[in-house]
């Protein structure tokens, strides 16, 4: 039997952040991770081509990425189809799902990918394959690799499938009738379950209902009262003062700042740049104003559209950085513009 | 971020270019960027032109402010 495996632009060795706009080519035999997944695959099955392509170019122009790789698998013996593993970077993440999606809907081969669970790529991808649980950086390559070629074999195999937790994937939300072995009847499960309950011990739903976590949507400002509201700005870009005097990390930031901009109209190159380290940050560093967009406020300013611009804007790094940290900062900023009686923000994420 | 400051009651609209991501964390008020390196202006194009298209997103937002959404909801930008 025989798969394809797709790789980013750094796991595809094409190079780092600067080529991650690199446009999407297949190469024949095996690239990178490709020769760990061989490995573990066996004779089975042949990963016959490695396919790579730039995290920001799948990122920006996802459907005509899609649309090339399409291209250029048509015609391929392909029975599998792989991407990743991902670990923790959001975008590859979220590429790795667009592609396997595509994949499926046009060949209707099996997709399989990997992704930490503070992956963005997982809720939005693990009802429609198997995204199995990988670690958090590439140190977790191996383990990752492994088990979705264990789990291919067994898949192509046609073998008996375990429920997700057990196979190692996010739980697709499928429900699958079951015959319990030794059998117990529902009414004594559920009898079990609540006497577990009443003594305050751990059990397990069989019906486990997917948790969302949304916000209540805040209230429209009307345009007299924005004519009169300093709006903020937010930033998960990097943008900084040049020398980064809070020392904010370039990736997997835990630490965000504030600075003041009441006296300026304009994030000039020199002065601000940006520290984010998951994009090219020539443009960011020639003019700030394409992140944190302070040219763009002042002349709504003038206008009288707005009251103003809330004297810091605060900047953090959305790189790498889990779901509970940026959680925890936005708690912080939020406080912060709550204490100085602001009503209304503008985030811009990179 | 965008969730926890918008939970405190404000009013506030991300500018994304990930657009998919951004519904995934529960982010209500979308405004589209152009791409994730520049989000608000190409350095290919000439000074004016990108001031010019980061006006008119920044607008957007601004207007997006002030719209009564009931759901989550993608601004639609022009340029």
């Amino acid at each position: 039997m025989k798969g394809i495996l797709y790789l980013n632009q750094f796991f595809g060795q094409i190079g780092g952040e600067e080529l991650a706009d690199f446009k999407p080519e297949i190469r024949e035999g095996l690239v990178g991770p490709a020769l760990a997944l061989q490995q573990d695959l066996g004779d089975d099955v042949e990963i016959t081509h490695t396919v790579i392509c730039g995290d920001n170019f799948m990122g920006s122009n996802t459907e005509e990425a899609v649309e090339l790789i399409l291209s250029m698998l048509k015609g391929k013996e392909m029975d599998v189809f792989f991407a990743g593993p991902a670990f923790r970077a959001g975008r590859y993440g979220s590429a790795c799902g667009h592609i396997c999606n595509a994949v499926k809907k046009e060949f209707g081969v099996p997709v399989l990918t990997s992704m930490n669970d503070e992956n963005p790529g997982v809720e939005m991808f693990r009802k429609d394959m198997y995204v199995f649980k990988g670690g958090a950086s590439a140190a977790a390559m191996k383990k990752d690799v492994k088990a979705m070629a264990k789990f291919a074999l067994k898949l192509l195999k046609g073998e008996k499938l375990l429920p997700a937790a057990e196979e190692g994937y996010f739980g697709r939300g499928i429900r699958d009738q079951i015959w319990l072995d030794p059998p117990v009847t529902a009414a004594d499960r559920v009898i079990d379950m609540l006497l577990k309950k009443v003594h305050g011990e751990p059990y397990e739903t069989e019906l486990a209902i997917p948790k969302s976590d949304r916000v209540a949507i805040a209230p429209a400002i009307t345009p007299e009262e924005l004519s009169k509201l300093e709006v903020a700005l937010i930033t998960s870009g990097g943008i900084v003062p040049v020398g980064n005097p809070d020392r904010i990390q370039s990736a997997s930031a835990t630490k965000w700042g504030k600075y003041d901009i009441s006296q300026i109209d304009d994030l000039v190159k020199g002065e601000y740049m940006t520290i984010h380290a998951g994009f090219d940050p020539a443009a960011a560093n020639n003019d700030s104003d394409v992140i944190v967009p302070l040219d763009a406020m002042r002349r709504y300013q003038k206008e009288g559209k707005i009251g103003g611009v809330y004297k810091y804007f605060f900047s953090t790094v959305g790189t790498g950085t889990t779901q509970a940290e940026a959680a925890r900062m936005g708690k912080e900023i939020a406080r912060e513009l709550k204490k100085d009686g602001i009503r209304a923000a503008i985030l811009t994420s990179t | 971020m965008t969730r926890e400051i918008e939970r405190e009651g404000i009013t506030i609209v991300q500018m994304a270019n990930l657009i998919p991501v951004a519904k995934t964390v529960g982010v209500n008020r979308l405004v589209p960027t152009i791409s994730i390196p520049y989000p608000l202006g190409d350095p290919a194009t000439p000074k004016e032109e990108q001031f010019k298209l980061r006006y008119h997103r920044v607008g957007v937002a601004l207007d997006a402010l002030t719209v009564d959404i009931k759901e989550p909801y993608l601004f639609k930008v022009k340029i």
